[in-house]
């Protein structure tokens, strides 16, 4: 079989997978680029706090060293140091590209980009757009897209759904089935790499700060197909989420970063209004637990004192699962200019207006670090080198991972604004690294694939058949709930490994049932409730490997958090001090046995795990986090 | 009845096929939403009669008024479904799909045109490609980026078309949204460089002066784009234009 013209399929049309399209074709390979929407309603439209980029306009002496530093020790050194080196090293070109698409960056008086704080961090890193940064990158390279699409470079197939990728006989990705979400026909297509970049995963917990459509379906095929997940336990809670009964919408670190303080009163259930709640009665235990960072201490930190305070001390507003997160002291013209599109938010589904009255908050599931385990190429100067097709390349030759569906940058614990970063950096670097792999493919491969490609597509249409035709007991909708609620309570912010074997039987008995499904709907047009049962299946074999992680990592890292393995830094002690340098050596001994990296290969009887070192060469573990 | 919420909805197969109605009515919840309640809905989906019927057909996405996905008509009025709170309408709530776009099934309708649209009128900024030129963009005042980013969060949800009575299938009339995202393109130190050509794509049937100043649009935009003052500023620069090109200079 051999191509005129070498094609890539991208699945996934978010912030990642345009920027692969752009770099694909701009390397000369056309692309097929299949979204389950229209393009423009990919989830990166709901970042809103901002990218991180070392600009240093701010008179703060910011360097990029102090951005691998920071994005190394926020993931509590679990992610390999060499892509985050190069990923920052490149951030501030990536903005730059950005801006020349005409992205609505927020300025300063004098018409450069603005930077903002955001958690984690000391210095003012964050580019942002106003606070709908992430949708306004997105439309940048959307436009982009459009405009190769517009000269035939690009195809795109809106309205598909990636059921599963085409294999040949050496394990090689050569393509993909797909549904017509519209005709419901399943179709297979040919191309010489696939990228994927396909999000998050937030749905496995039922309500989550992520789009609807975010489910994980489309890793958790690659995986069942052969490709490796890595760090599947490494969920982010973010802290600042609304309380809400269908979705926790998310309240941007920007918040915070702009100056919000996250406060409860110091009286349990006090059911005084927060604003005649005098200063002294009022407990912003943050920023009395970490003084040196504040309101800005990095996520997995700020949720787990929330959680403290509200579960361990009973301190939750009016004794309910949930704090203030307060900017009434702010200028309301300073608040409506910086973070007006939050405060709408705010505003629309609580009719609260938060320049008046506290807005009430609790963590929320919002990132999967982890997720398909990708490779990289280290160069000389301990970077990832550039332009090698081992990059982002999945354990499945011709698979590439890229955005929230790869495992890669964040370790255990990601800062904020580093995800619209990864997001666009990953999918650049995946597009790049598959146009190399392409160029290195011998272009007359011989085997004559169409059986190969015909068998698979008939295998998904068989899929489609029998689940419209079958008659279990089960109701896909309510099971998804029941996944939700099983992740929710035992797979959350604190894990103890009785609720973790709960959850994994759990979630074997769920899987079961899920192969006995009855569909409401036996149509064989725009049938919506077809796919989403497909989904929810490879939900729940995804939710297995998180919770697996769980089970075998006993100790305390990052996001991931077992109070019994809990080796907390002694309290008031500093560097230097006999009592702190006995816990660094403890610390160091914690790591050589869990500083790992989570592989889960899948098997028919569930995940298979293995642990593999992580390169630790730019920073060494050698001081451990300290955010106080 | 407070212990309910009541839908009205209006259903069709598939393109082409009759629409009909049904309705259906679930327990109460404060928070409900109209995304929300569509959702528990479809977990059972049984009308007032009695009737086990296949689940109603939507899109929806963001759940929080940024993606533009799940646009209906809720009483009468096209916005966006997820933030269209439950205790905020009157019963029983009428959901209806958008009526200027062709529908899909259901409530889902096919909002294709508007994409073609942003095709045709070079909704971009050319530029040599994107890898770093170790250079950025030009500078842009926060006077300019303040129309800039409230023309730029559109997010073509569709509903300033069904609002306005110039556009629809069986009309030229381009529609505000797209004509927004000329001035916004024009608006830019290197964007304008095909400010003509955008002009030019906008200047003859279906173009601009299609407007019937109505100013529909404006008030049913979810995210408040700026969008009579945009076909204004518009409405200038194509009148400047038509002079360059007769007089030339």
């Amino acid at each position: 079989m051999s191509t005129a013209k070498p094609t890539a399929i991208v699945v996934g049309g978010g912030l990642g997978g345009l920027w692969a399209t752009l770099r694909l074709v701009e390397a000369g390979v056309a692309v097929d680029l299949f979204a389950l929407f229209e393009v423009k309603r990919s989830h990166s439209a709901c970042a809103q706090g901002g990218i991180n980029a070392v600009l240093d306009t701010k008179g703060q002496g910011d360097t990029i060293w102090q951005h691998i530093v920071d994005t190394i020790k926020g993931g509590a050194y679990l992610a390999d140091q060499p892509p985050i080196k190069t990923m920052c090293e490149e951030a501030p070109g990536l903005i730059r590209t950005f801006e020349r698409m005409g992205v609505t960056f927020s300025r300063t008086p004098e018409g450069l980009l603005d930077l903002r704080l955001f958690g984690g961090v000391k210095y003012k890193r964050t580019v942002f757009a106003g606070s709908s940064t992430g949708q306004q990158l997105l439309y940048g390279v959307d436009e982009q897209v459009r405009r190769y699409e517009d000269q035939g470079l690009v195809r795109k197939h809106e309205w598909w759904e990636m059921l599963s990728l085409v294999l040949d006989g050496d394990g090689r990705c050569r393509g993909i089935t797909a549904l017509d979400l519209r005709s419901l026909q399943v179709e297979s297509f040919a191309a010489d790499a696939v990228v994927l970049a396909t999000g998050g995963l937030g749905l496995i917990y039922g309500k989550s700060t992520n789009s609807s459509n975010s489910t994980g379906a489309a890793a958790s095929r690659a995986y069942q197909q052969g490709a490796a997940f890595m760090n599947g336990e490494f969920i982010q809670y973010h802290p600042t989420g609304m309380i809400g009964d269908d979705k926790l919408r998310l309240m941007s670190e920007a918040s915070r970063g702009e100056g919000a303080r996250i406060w409860t009163p110091r009286k349990p259930a006090d059911p005084r209004d927060p604003k005649s709640i005098p200063e002294a009665e009022r407990f912003y235990f943050l920023e009395e637990w970490y003084p040196a960072y504040g309101n800005t201490v990095p996520r997995d930190v700020a949720s787990r004192a929330i959680w403290k305070a509200v579960k361990h001390l009973g301190l939750g507003v009016r004794g309910e699962d949930r704090v203030y997160l307060d900017l009434t002291h702010l200028p309301r013209d300073f608040v409506l200019r910086r973070l007006g599109s939050i405060i709408d938010i705010y505003e629309e589904f609580t009719g609260v207006d938060p320049c008046e009255t506290p807005m009430e908050i609790f963590p929320a599931p919002h990132y999967s670090m982890g997720g398909l385990w990708v490779d990289y190429e280290r160069d000389a100067a301990g970077g990832m080198k550039h332009g090698s097709p081992r990059n982002h390349q999945t354990s499945l030759p011709g698979l590439f991972a890229c955005g929230e569906c790869d495992g890669a940058y964040h370790g255990a614990n990601r800062l904020g604004a580093n995800s619209l970063l990864s997001a666009s950096f990953s999918g650049r670097v995946a597009g790049e690294s598959a146009a190399a792999y392409i160029k290195g493919l011998s272009r007359v491969t011989g085997a004559d694939l169409g059986p190969v490609f015909e068998a698979e597509r008939r295998r998904q249409e068989a899929v489609d058949e029998d689940l419209l035709a079958s008659n279990g007991s089960e109701n896909a909708f309510t099971l998804h709930r029941e996944l939700g609620q099983i992740m929710t309570d035992k797979v959350g912010v604190e894990r103890d490994n009785r609720s973790l074997d709960e959850a994994l039987s759990a979630l074997a008995d769920l899987q079961e049932r899920s192969r006995h499904l009855s569909l409401d709907d036996r149509g064989t047009w725009a049938n919506t409730s077809l796919p989403y049962a497909r989904q929810v299946q490879d939900m729940i074999v995804l939710a297995r490997v998180i919770a697996a992680g769980a089970r075998l990592r006993d100790e305390c890292r990052g996001s991931h958090h077992k109070p019994e393995f809990e080796m907390e830094i002694p309290e008031g002690k500093f560097p230097g001090d006999p009592e702190f340098e006995d816990y660094v050596t403890r610390w160091k001994d914690q790591n050589e046995r869990w500083l790992k990296t989570t592989v889960a290969r899948h098997t028919p009887q569930g995940p298979e795990i293995e642990f593999r070192p992580v390169d630790t060469s730019v920073l060494p573990p050698e001081t451990p986090r300290d955010y106080r | 009845m407070a212990d309910t919420i009541r839908f009205k909805i209006r259903r069709q197969d598939r393109p082409g096929a009759a629409p009909y109605w049904q309705e259906f009515a679930i327990a109460y919840r404060p928070e409900h939403n109209v995304v929300s309640a569509l959702m528990a809905i479809r977990e059972n989906p049984v009308t007032v009669g009695g009737e086990r019927v296949a689940p109603p057909v939507w899109e929806s996405n963001c759940m929080e008024s940024v993606c533009g996905s799940c646009s209906m008509r809720v009483n009468g009025r096209a916005r966006q479904a997820c933030s269209a709170l439950v205790d905020t309408l009157e019963q029983p709530i009428v959901l209806e799909p958008l009526s200027k776009f062709p529908v899909v099934r259901d409530l889902l309708v096919d909002r294709g045109v508007m994409f073609d649209s942003l095709r045709r009128v070079k909704a971009w900024i050319e530029i040599d490609g994107s890898w770093d030129i170790h250079t950025g963009g030009p500078r842009i005042s926060p006077q300019e980026w303040d129309l800039n980013y409230a023309l730029s969060r559109c997010m073509t949800c569709g509903c300033c078309m069904d609002a306005c009575p110039q556009f629809g299938t069986d009309k030229a009339f381009i529609g505000p949204a797209p004509l927004a995202q000329v001035l916004l393109m024009n608006g830019h130190p290197t964007g304008k460089y095909l400010r003509a050509e955008r002009l030019h794509a906008i200047m003859g049937e279906g173009g601009l002066t299609d407007c019937g100043s109505a100013q529909n649009c404006v008030r049913v935009c979810p995210k408040d784009v700026p969008l009579t003052t945009a076909l204004a500023k518009l409405g200038r620069q194509t009148t400047a234009q038509l002079f360059k090109d007769i007089f030339g200079g």
